[in-house]
């Protein structure tokens, strides 16, 4: 008896949807099996009351049952907490939205965490060279100017592309490290603080450089700017040419030239997209949460989206549901750290475990499971005589 | 220059089909996919010494068949015997050492290394590279299948590449060979030499199970034939005692349509598709460059463009799509308007249509919706799909659902995924979707590859009327039979070189296989000359 993948007609839509889920109960398993090995490896063979290897799986056992609450309930329980997982989820969402349509058209934006970085310094240029200026047009302006930079930006792994053939997934990810040191010297040299004692940041942004909360939270307006993203990519990408372009090009290259479709517009055109929402995400990190330019802005979000992304089926209302469950990883990883003196490290593991997780599950959308018995007449002999 | 038919002798009538006792009986052997049978309860007698042919339509069973008795399948139900005994084939390794051997339709040899290592990868017992460079040799002049052991895989032919294949079945002593549509990709001289080699080892009591839908060879090299329809065997006869008709109806379950083309194309016809000069080199190391191609297609003829895959067709087909543009603006005249310049959308808009040789992944997209691939071709070319930039997707499905009704698609959704579609009926969608726009100059090639009998008749009938109402239609096609059947001239492609065009009244298979082998060209004529002396 032996399993085989087996290719299916047509690709299943309920596995579409069953995956995320499927792939979230086996990194759940999986984070059952880690806690309880680093139970086991930390066990205390010499103490009295110790119990063994046994003691040790049952105590792993209670420690997951407490990372579980602690990792997936506990930030929901308090209004503070949940207010700071929606500040995580928007830029995470924002970013995970623009990745959709390059992952869709099959190009490979990897760079969004620099993106982030650049959209981030290009919307600080305002309020730190005119620390004076507020007023209506202060904002908008930061925010467009974040967009503007996280394009120009992105644009440089696609033109590359479009004229060298170079691979973006590698040029994407290196100039990562080149906006986050280009930041890191701003942050440290030039845009520092002068009044700031010293310490590594930029002038703090206040009034009407800030993006306003509301009814009273600390929830600021930029979560609006996620569902007005969303509906603008679904919406573009479903019903318009230029979203049929994009999914034709990303299937079928071939097919897609054939209908007269240009595969260099559109990585310019994913690449540009993307670009804005990071830029826009890191604009809004800077005249939010962070509220002035420092050494980093984020915390991974750029790398976190792209498992978003995934997990949300490359669909921006996906990508909302999918942004929420990781935001909750950064609150729940924190508070592991806390509660139960885990590695910092959890958060990137349980990141990395659902990523690959999902994109095994994913197999089954276009291939099922057989069990193929043996056959039917036991084989005799065979001696070609 | 005087022409011999060849072949036609080397086998001669009265096969007699051996009286011996079964070498191979399949029984009862049935086949599940889900709920679908692809394989109801077959026997099939295979006996020493004979060529037996395996008939059906795409779709009728063969290849499930063919993977059972080479154990790359297991069949839900059934048995076989190999010399009166049962056995169990559970893998294709298990058949090897049975004695059964198979030459795949497609070939599985590594380009880069040479014959000797690419024969020395199958078959792992021999150790010495030399000795099996001479056993190479021995069996190669043996059954006349002239090969060196020391030539790079890369630089040999299809009809040598399909030598090495057989040797390769060959030094494995099988019993019974399994043949998948030999001659699809061979010349008509290189068929002749493949039927030669054919004789010699059932000479030698092998048997052959010969797969084909090319009627007329069966009924020339076949003792037995076996005919499959919807995964049943509904007749075995005789080839050689029935009519090509009569075989295509039993495979077909009802007559075929013959075609009419009764109608002449018009005289002094305007020229609506104009090609001059046509030089591009290649896109990439292993591609054909075209060299000086010129020819015209007037309005109200078909005509075709036949040869040898990877001559050039498909890059003649790209620079005619305009997948891939040309320098000069006048090296492609649509309608009289130059456009070596312009891309396959404005060509399109010029009233042009394009068929490419491939379904998936270039003529459609496999993971998408029939409505979404009507939309892929027919965005621009005033179908109202879109509203300024807006998808209407009902306007897609009615779209969609015309060119089904009209060009009998069978499927089994509304609107199914273009990959979950056969063969045929995505064929006969792809080439329906350009034909209903009534375009003035129609490209289409290989329009019936790996078509069943039926979809084919149709997709050619309608390319006859299209042509008949006045558009110019470029068919560029290997198939010798439909080039005779439907083309008014036909020129052929070597080496991407273009042969000056012919009518095709008058001309036989023999003499376009000549042109394919590229006998043409001056360098060439030695291997032609062989078959027509």
């Amino acid at each position: 008896m032996r399993v085989e993948l087996v290719r299916r007609g047509e690709r299943s839509a309920a596995m579409a949807y069953l995956s995320p889920l499927l792939a979230l109960l086996l990194t759940l398993i999986g984070g059952a099996l880690i806690v309880i090995v680093w139970r086991v490896v930390a066990m205390d063979t010499s103490a009295p009351d110790s119990g063994g290897l046994f003691g040790a799986i049952q105590q792993g056992f209670a420690d997951y049952g407490r990372f579980l609450y602690v990792f997936f309930i506990e930030p929901l329980t308090a209004m503070w907490s949940i207010e700071d997982l929606i500040a995580k989820a928007t830029p995470i969402i924002l970013v995970a939205i623009g990745l959709s349509f390059c992952f869709l058209s099959n190009t490979w934006n990897i760079g969004a965490e620099g993106q982030i970085a650049v959209g981030a310094i290009t919307g600080s240029f305002l309020p730190i060279f005119f620390p004076e200026w507020q007023g209506p047009f202060i904002l908008p302006a930061m925010l467009i100017l974040g967009m503007l930079g996280g394009m120009a930006y992105a644009s440089i792994p696609a033109l590359l592309k479009i004229r060298f053939g170079t691979n973006e997934i590698l040029t994407s990810l290196m100039l990562v490290y080149v906006a986050q040191l280009f930041l890191d010297w701003l942050a440290r040299g030039p845009w520092r603080n002068p009044e700031g004692h010293n310490f590594p940041d930029s002038r703090p942004f206040d009034g009407d450089q800030l993006l306003p909360t509301l009814f009273g939270t600390n929830i600021r307006i930029s979560v609006l700017f996620v569902f007005v993203a969303a509906f603008a990519a679904w919406f573009l990408m479903r019903w318009t040419k230029t979203g049929f372009q994009i999914r034709v090009l990303g299937q079928a290259p071939r097919a897609g030239a054939f209908a007269g479709f240009s595969q260099k517009r559109m990585v310019l055109l994913t690449f540009l997209i993307s670009g804005a929402l990071a830029g826009l995400a890191g604009a809004s990190e800077i005249a939010g949460p962070v509220g002035q330019l420092r050494t980093t802005v984020s915390p991974g979000y750029g790398f976190t989206a792209i498992i978003v992304a995934f997990l949300g089926r490359l669909n921006p209302i996906g990508a909302i549901f999918a942004g929420f469950l990781l935001a909750l990883s950064y609150l729940g990883g924190e508070g592991a750290q806390i509660a139960l003196g885990m590695s910092d490290q959890t958060t990137r593991v349980f990141q990395g475990m659902l990523l690959f997780f999902v994109l095994a599950c994913d197999s089954f959308i276009f291939y099922r499971l057989q069990i193929v018995r043996r056959p039917v007449v036991p084989q005799t002999q065979a001696v070609a005589s | 220059m005087e022409l011999i038919r060849s072949g036609a002798g080397s086998a001669g009538p009265g096969r007699q089909r051996p009286d011996s006792a079964p070498l191979l009986r399949a029984i009862g052997i049935t086949k599940m996919f889900g709920s679908f049978t692809a394989n109801d309860t077959i026997d099939l007698t295979i006996r020493p010494g004979e060529i037996h042919a395996l008939l059906g339509e795409n779709g009728a069973g063969k290849s499930t068949l063919v993977k059972i008795l080479y154990g790359s399948l297991q069949p839900t139900d059934g048995s076989i015997e190999w010399k009166g005994r049962p056995v169990g084939i559970s893998s294709p390794s298990a058949a090897r050492k049975l004695g059964i051997g198979m030459v795949f339709q497609h070939f599985s040899l590594f380009e880069a290394l040479t014959v000797v290592e690419n024969i020395a990868l199958a078959l792992s017992d021999r150790k010495s590279r030399s000795a099996l460079s001479r056993e190479i040799e021995t069996i190669s002049a043996e059954y006349g299948l002239p090969l060196n052991p020391n030539s790079v895989i890369a630089d040999l032919s299809v009809g040598e590449r399909q030598r090495v294949e057989i040797v390769r079945c060959l030094l494995q002593n099988p019993e019974l060979i399994i043949m998948d549509e030999p001659t699809s990709v061979l010349t008509p001289q290189e068929a002749d030499d493949l039927f030669l080699t054919l004789d010699k080892l059932t000479a030698r009591g092998c048997a052959v199970l010969y797969i084909s839908h090319r009627l007329e060879e069966v009924k020339r090299i076949c003792h037995h034939a076996t005919i499959l329809r919807h995964g049943k065997v509904v007749a075995e006869c005789d080839p050689q005692k029935e009519t090509a008709a009569r075989l295509a109806t039993m495979m077909v379950g009802a007559e075929v349509r013959s075609l009419t083309a009764d109608i002449p194309p018009p005289q002094n016809a305007r020229t609506r598709l104009a090609v001059q000069d046509l030089s591009l080199p290649k896109p990439h190391p292993f591609a054909v460059a075209l060299h000086a191609i010129s020819f015209e297609v007037k309005a109200g003829e078909v005509m075709a463009i036949a040869g040898i895959a990877g001559n050039g067709q498909g890059e003649l087909f790209d620079a005619l799509s305009g997948e891939r543009l040309s320098d000069g603006a006048a090296t492609v005249v649509i309608d009289g308007k130059a456009c070596g310049g312009l891309g396959v959308t404005a060509r399109r808009k010029l009233g042009a249509a394009f068929v490419p040789e491939e379904r998936m992944g270039h003529g459609a997209v496999p993971r998408m919706k029939l409505s979404d691939n009507a939309l892929l071709t027919r965005h621009a070319t005033g179908d109202h799909l879109l509203r300024g930039g807006v998808i209407n997707p009902e306007a897609s499905r009615q779209l969609a659902e015309r060119i089904s009704r009209s060009f009998d698609v069978r499927k089994g959704a509304p609107d199914p995924e273009a990959g979950s579609l056969s063969g045929g009926n995505l064929q006969k969608f792809v080439v329906g979707r350009e034909i209903d726009r009534q375009p003035g100059v129609l490209v289409v090639s290989q329009p019936t590859w790996g078509v069943d009998a039926g979809a084919a008749a149709i997709i050619r009938q309608a390319l006859i009327d299209l042509a008949r109402s006045g558009s110019a239609i470029l068919v560029i096609s290997q198939d010798l039979d439909e080039v005779l059947e439907i083309a008014d001239h036909v020129a052929v492609i070597s080496k991407g070189h273009l042969s000056p065009s012919r009518p095709t009244s008058g001309l036989t298979r023999e003499e376009i296989g000549l042109l394919m082998g590229g006998v043409g060209e001056p360098t060439m004529t030695g291997r032609g000359a062989v078959h027509a002396g």
